[in-house]
C-alpha cells in the first residue's frame, strides 16, 4: 500500500538529525575507535603506542583467563535464564485457570525489575554473608559446609546469579502471562470439559501455545544476563574470589579502566561486538516470526 | 496455532463422556484455592528479601549482628534513614539519579518520535542508510565500547558532566522502531486529509501524530525512566566525583567492605532502599503503563 | 603581622592597578584518593594552606579509588587538562614514572628556589620514591603492615599483654585463644598480598623480583615462588585449614572480623590506627609484623600509601603555588599534625624527633609500631618495589593467594600460576614502554 508522505526535502534530514548525530559521536566514532585501539599496544598514559597488528587479540585467544570470563560469562547468563524462565513457566502454570486477581499478582512479583541489579547484588551480599547474614547461618543448621562466598567461587556465582535471576523473574512472569491471557478461553474451557487435568491442559495447549513468547524471553534473558550484568559483579564480587565471578564485560572495564591495557580491553570489545552481532541477528530473525504468527 | 489447538480440543470434546466432566467442574473450586495459594507463596518468597532488607534498616548494629537473625522490623528506622541520607550525601545522589532517568528518558522519547517521523512520513535519499544506522546501535551496547567512548566523551570535555551522563543515552533503537510501528497503523486517509486540509508535517506531528500517541508515550517514558535510574557502568565510568555520582553507584561508598568503621548494614539498608524506592515506586503506581511498555518496546 | 602586612600590600596594589586587574587567587587542583574520615582531613590540611597565604588556592577532590584517580589523572592528561597535584599509591609509581607525564618533585624545588633538606625524609621513603637518588614525588600519607591484636581475647586465654613476635608464636597464640573461646580464629590479613608477600619478602631481606625488585631493569621477573615464598604461603595455607588463619577477602574486607571479634589478631596497614582508635570496643594494642626468626634477617618493611606526583601540562606561573603546597605538607608541623590525626607514619627525622621529645609515642606506642619497622638502612631486597603495571600484578597474586586458600592449589602451584601471570604482564609493561 503506498503510503501518504509530506513533500517537503531538507525537513526529513533536520528531524533525523538528533538521532543520527548522538549515534555517530557516541556509538560508531567509538566502536571504530575500538577497533583501531584494538591493533595498537599503548602506554597507560597515551604517549606512546604503536601497531601491533593482531598480537592484542593472539594474546586473549591464548589466555586461560579469557576462557574462563567466557565461561563465567556463559554460566552466568544460563543461570539467570534458567532461573528466570522456570520461575515464569511455573507461575504461567499456576495461573492456568485464569483467577481472578492476576494483575494484581502480576504487579506483585513484578516490582524487583526496579531493583537495579547491583542493589539486588548489596542485598543479597548481606543474606549470604559468611559472617552476618542470615542464609548461612540457617544453613548452619543443615549442613556444615560453610558457605563462604569470599572463598569459594562457586558459592559467589550462586550469589550474583540469584540476584539478578530475582529482578527479572517478575519481567518473564509478565510476558508468560501476557500470552496466557492471549489463549482464547474457549480453547481451555473446552479442554477441561473434555476431562482433561491442569497438569495435562498445561502440556498439551498452553505450553505449545506460549513457546514463541518462552522462545523469545529466552534470547532476552540471555543477552541481558550477558551483557547486562557488569554492574552487579563490579559492585559485589568485582570479579572475585580468583576471578570466579569475572565475566567478559567487567573484564574488558578491569582490563582497561583499571589494568590501562588499552589494546587487550579494546580488543575484548571487538570480540564482544561480533558475539552481539551474532545474538542480535538471532533475536530479530525470531522476533520478525513471532510478528508474523502473532 | 490456536486453530489447531481448538480442533484437538473440540475433537476430544465429541470423544468423551459429559457427566465425569460436569462433576469435575465443581472440583475447580479446590484448584483455585491452591493456585492462590501458591502464588501467593511466589509472591511472598520474592518479596521476601526485600522484607528482610527493610527490616535490617530498621535496627541497630548489635540487633542486625545478633544470632539468630531477628525477622521483625525493629525501632531505629529513623536514625538510620537519616544516617544514610547524610553519609552518603543522598540527596545529591538522588537528584543525579532524577536528572539522568528524566531527561534520558525524555530525549530519547523526543528524539526517537522526530527520527520515526522522519522514516515513516518521507521518501528521502539516505533513508535506508539512516534506518540502518539506528538500527545498528542495538548491537553496539556500552559494554563493548567503553575505552573508546570513554576517550570521546573525555575529548569532548563531557566528562563529570550532566550532558556526558544523558546525551549520549538519548539514541534508543528500539523507541525509534516502536514509534515507527506505531505511526505505520496510523490510517493513510488521516493523513491525506489533514494534507488537503493544507497541514504541513511538522503541525500534523504536533496536532494529531502526538495525541495519538500518549499511550505509548506513557509506556516508555515509564520503562526508559527505570532503565536510566539504574544505569550502572554509563555513570560509573564517566563521574568520579561525589557530586555527580548517581545513586546506585554513590551506594558503593556505605558497603561495609573496608575501612575501620563497624560494619553498618543497618544504614547500609537503609540507603539501599532510599535508591530502590523510585523506580520500583513507579512500577508499582504505573503498572499497567510499566507493562505496556515492556511489550511494545520488545517487539 | 606579615600576612597582615601582605593583605595590605594587596589591597594597595589593586587600588592602584585598578578594577581591571582580577584579585582571584589561582587555583591549584589536588585530586587525590582519600575517602571518609581521611578526606576530611586532607580537606583540613589544605584549608590551612589556603589560610596561610593569599595568591593560590588548592582545591582538593576526591576522584575515587587509586586507580580511579589515576585512570581519572590519565584521561584529563590526555585532554591537555591534567590536574596540577595527583595522589598515586606506591604500587603506580613505575607507572608515573615512566610515563612522562610528571614533573619530578626534585626539579620543581629546585626551579622555585625553594630549599628542601631532601635528607631529612626517612630512607624507606627516599628508596621507594628516588631515582637516581633525587625524590621524583613528594611523600605524602606513608604507612605500613602492623598487627593489631585484641587484649581481651589475650587475657582471656591466659597470654600475656605484648603481640607475637614470630610467626610461630602466631600460630601458638591463635590455637591457645580458640581453644579458650577467645576469638573464632586467630588471626587475618588485609590486602593480603601487600602485607604477606610485597611486605613478607623486604621483612625478611627476600629479594621479591629480579633487578633489585625492578628497579634496575624493565627484564624483570617475580620470584615470590621460590622456597621462602612456598615456605610462608604454605603455613598461611595449612593454618586456613585449621581455622588459626581466616582468609577474609581483598584490601581492608577482613577488618571486620577484627573488629566484631570473630578473629583475635589482623594484619593491617598502619594507617587504619586512626580509625581503630574511634570504633574498636575493645582494649588493643599493636606489635610488628611477625617474623619467621632466623635464619632470616630482620630487614625492613615498604612503605604503602601513597604520595603527591605533580603534573606537567600547567601554566609555568602555578608551579609557585604547588611548590609552596608542597614545601607546607612537608613542613614539621603539618607531618606532625597530619600523621597523629590519620595514624599514617610521619615521614621526615625532624617531624619524628619532634613527636618523640612530645612524649607522642610513649603516649601512643602504636603510632612507633610502623615507624620502628622502617628505622634499618634498606638493603637493595627492601628498598621498594619497581614494577610496572603492579595493579594488575596483584590482582594476578591474590587471585591465586584465593585458590590456595580455598585448598584448590597447593602453595607451589598458586605461587608458580602468580609468577607466570606476573611475569607476562611485566612483559607487556615493558614492551609497552620501552620505545
Amino acid at each position: 500500500m503506498k503510503r501518504a508522505v509530506f513533500p517537503n526535502r531538507l525537513l526529513p534530514y533536520l528531524l533525523v538529525l538528533p538521532q543520527i548525530a548522538v549515534t555517530g559521536v557516541f556509538f560508531f566514532w567509538p566502536a571504530l575507535e575500538s577497533v583501531r585501539l584494538s591493533v595498537f599496544r599503548t602506554s597507560p598514559f597515551g604517549d606512546k603506542s604503536f601497531f601491533v597488528g593482531l598480537e592484542n587479540f593472539r594474546k586473549l585467544l591464548t589466555s586461560s583467563e579469557y576462557y574462563s570470563s567466557i565461561v563465567n560469562s556463559f554460566l552466568f547468563a544460563f543461570g539467570v535464564t534458567a532461573i528466570g524462565l522456570g520461575a515464569g513457566l511455573l507461575v504461567a502454570a499456576l495461573a492456568t485457570q485464569k483467577i481472578r486477581g492476576l494483575a494484581a499478582y502480576r504487579t506483585a512479583v513484578l516490582w524487583p525489575y526496579g531493583i537495579a541489579p547491583p542493589i539486588a547484588g548489596i542485598i543479597f551480599l548481606f543474606i549470604f554473608h559468611p559472617s552476618y547474614g542470615a542464609l548461612p547461618y540457617w544453613l548452619s543448621f543443615v549442613t556444615s559446609y560453610e558457605f563462604n562466598w569470599l572463598l569459594k567461587g562457586w558459592v559467589a556465582m550462586a550469589l550474583v546469579i540469584v540476584a539478578t535471576a530475582w529482578t527479572h523473574v517478575g519481567y518473564n512472569i509478565a510476558f508468560f502471562l501476557a500470552g496466557l491471557l492471549a489463549i482464547p478461553a474457549s480453547v481451555l474451557e473446552a479442554a477441561s470439559v473434555d476431562g482433561a487435568g491442569a497438569i495435562r491442559r498445561f502440556r498439551s495447549i498452553i505450553f505449545p501455545l506460549l513457546s514463541p513468547i518462552t522462545f523469545y524471553l529466552l534470547v532476552v534473558n540471555l543477552i541481558f544476563s550477558f551483557f547486562g550484568s557488569f554492574g552487579v559483579i563490579h559492585a559485589v564480587t568485582q570479579g572475585g574470589p580468583g576471578r570466579a565471578t569475572e565475566i567478559m564485560v567487567f573484564k574488558v572495564y578491569n582490563d582497561g579502566l583499571i589494568g590501562l591495557n588499552l589494546g587487550s580491553s579494546a580488543a575484548q570489545s571487538v570480540l564482544l561486538m561480533l558475539v552481539v552481532i551474532a545474538l542480535t541477528a538471532i533475536q530479530f530473525r525470531f522476533v520478525e516470526k513471532r510478528v508474523t504468527y502473532s | 496455532m490456536s486453530a489447531d489447538g481448538a480442533a484437538v480440543a473440540s475433537a476430544r470434546v465429541d470423544a468423551l463422556p459429559r457427566v465425569a466432566a460436569a462433576r469435575r467442574g465443581r472440583t475447580f473450586d479446590w484448584g483455585t484455592v491452591v493456585v492462590h495459594a501458591l502464588l501467593i507463596l511466589c509472591v511472598a518468597v520474592i518479596a521476601f528479601p526485600l522484607y528482610y532488607a527493610f527490616v535490617i534498616s530498621t535496627q541497630t548494629v548489635p540487633e542486625v549482628l545478633g544470632r539468630p537473625p531477628l525477622l521483625r522490623p525493629s525501632g531505629h528506622m529513623l536514625e538510620n534513614y537519616a544516617a544514610a541520607w547524610q553519609r552518603s550525601n543522598m540527596a545529591r545522589l538522588l537528584l543525579n539519579s532524577a536528572v539522568v532517568a528524566i531527561a534520558s528518558a525524555l530525549g530519547k522519547i523526543a528524539i526517537s518520535m522526530l527520527s520515526a517521523f522522519a522514516i515513516v512520513y518521507f521518501n528521502f535519499r539516505g533513508k535506508s542508510v539512516a534506518f540502518w544506522m539506528i538500527f545498528v546501535t542495538l548491537m553496539l551496547p556500552v559494554e563493548v565500547r567503553i575505552m573508546s567512548t570513554y576517550e570521546v566523551i573525555g575529548s569532548i570535555g563531557w566528562l563529570n558532566s550532566y550532558a556526558g551522563l544523558t546525551i549520549p543515552l538519548m539514541a534508543s533503537a528500539t523507541a525509534t522502531f516502536l514509534f515507527r510501528q506505531f505511526y505505520m497503523t496510523v490510517p493513510n486517509e488521516l493523513v491525506e486529509a489533514a494534507q488537503l486540509d493544507g497541514v504541513g508535517p511538522l503541525r500534523f506531528l504536533w496536532a494529531f501524530l502526538l495525541p495519538l500517541s500518549w499511550a505509548n508515550i506513557a509506556a516508555l517514558f515509564v520503562v526508559l525512566f527505570i532503565f536510566g535510574w539504574n544505569q550502572y557502568l554509563w555513570p560509573l565510568m564517566i563521574t568520579n566525583t561525589e557530586t555527580m555520582r548517581v545513586v546506585v553507584i554513590g551506594l558503593q561508598d556505605l558497603i561495609p567492605r573496608t575501612g575501620t568503621h563497624v560494619p553498618e548494614w543497618n544504614v547500609m539498608m537503609a540507603a539501599a532502599m532510599m535508591a530502590l524506592l523510585p523506580p520500583v515506586a513507579v512500577i508499582l503506581f504505573m503498572q499497567r503503563w510499566f507493562v505496556k511498555g515492556l511489550i511494545e518496546s520488545e517487539k | 603581622m606579615k600576612r597582615w602586612a601582605c593583605a595590605v600590600a594587596v589591597v594597595a596594589a589593586a587600588l592602584v592597578v585598578g578594577p581591571t586587574e582580577s584579585l582571584a587567587k589561582t587555583e591549584i587542583s589536588f585530586w587525590h584518593a582519600m575517602g571518609g574520615q581521611l578526606g576530611d582531613t586532607v580537606n583540613e590540611l589544605v584549608k590551612q594552606f589556603n589560610h596561610s597565604q593569599a595568591e593560590y588556592e588548592v582545591k582538593a577532590l576526591n576522584k575515587g579509588t587509586y586507580p580511579e584517580v589515576l585512570t581519572g589523572a590519565i584521561a584529563a592528561y590526555r585532554q591537555k587538562n591534567p590536574p596540577h597535584i595527583v595522589q598515586m599509591f606506591d604500587v603506580g609509581t613505575q607507572t608515573m614514572l615512566l610515563s612522562g607525564a610528571i614533573h619530578p618533585i626534585f626539579q620543581l624545588m629546585k626551579e622555585q628556589e625553594i630549599a628542601i633538606n631532601w635528607g631529612d625524609f626517612i630512607k624507606p621513603v627516599t628508596g621507594y620514591y628516588s631515582k637516581d637518588g633525587n625524590l621524583y614525588s613528594m611523600p605524602f600519607n606513608s604507612s605500613s603492615p602492623i598487627l593489631y591484636y585484641n587484649k581481651d581475647a589475650f587475657k582471656k586465654a591466659g597470654l600475656p599483654d605484648k603481640p607475637p613476635a614470630t610467626w610461630k608464636e602466631v600460630g601458638e597464640f591463635s590455637k591457645k585463644i580458640i581453644a579458650a573461646g577467645g576469638a573464632k580464629c586467630g588471626f587475618t590479613t588485609s590486602w593480603p598480598s601487600w602485607t604477606m608477600l610485597e611486605n613478607t619478602f623486604p621483612w625478611h631481606d627476600q629479594p621479591f623480583a629480579t633487578n633489585q625488585n625492578g628497579y634496575t631493569g624493565l627484564d624483570t621477573k617475580l620470584l615470590i615462588n621460590g622456597e621462602f615464598g612456598v615456605k610462608h604461603i604454605g603455613q598461611l595455607a595449612a593454618w586456613q585449614k585449621e581455622g588459626v588463619y581466616s582468609y577474609g577477602g581483598r584490601m581492608g574486607q577482613p577488618d571486620p572480623k577484627f573488629i566484631n571479634g570473630d578473629c583475635a589478631m589482623l594484619i593491617q596497614s598502619s594507617a587504619v590506627i586512626g580509625g581503630f582508635k574511634k570504633s574498636l570496643k575493645f582494649e588493643w594494642a599493636t606489635g610488628q609484623l611477625p617474623h619467621w626468626g632466623t635464619p632470616y634477617k630482620k630487614q625492613n618493611t615498604i612503605v604503602g600509601g601513597g604520595t603527591l606526583w605533580v603534573m606537567k601540562g600547567h601554566k609555568g606561573a602555578d608551579d609557585k603555588g604547588v611548590a609552596q603546597f608542597m614545601r607546607f605538607i612537608a613542613e614539621p608541623h603539618q607531618q606532625m599534625w597530619w600523621s597523629v590525626t590519620t595514624g599514617y607514619v610521619p615521614v621526615t627525622q625532624t617531624a619524628i624527633k619532634n613527636l618523640e621529645a612530645g612524649y607522642h609515642f610513649k603516649k601512643n606506642p602504636e603510632q612507633w609500631t610502623a615507624l620502628s619497622q622502617l628505622s634499618a638502612k634498606p638493603t637493595p631486597n627492601s628498598l621498594g618495589h619497581r614494577l610496572g603495571n603492579f595493579v594488575q600484578i596483584r590482582e594476578a597474586i591474590e587471585g591465586e593467594l584465593e585458590n590456595v586458600f580455598a585448598g584448590k592449589k597447593t602453595a607451589k602451584e598458586g605461587l608458580d600460576a602468580a609468577v607466570a601471570k606476573g611475569n607476562d604482564i611485566l612483559k607487556e609493561f615493558a614492551a609497552a614502554s620501552a620505545q
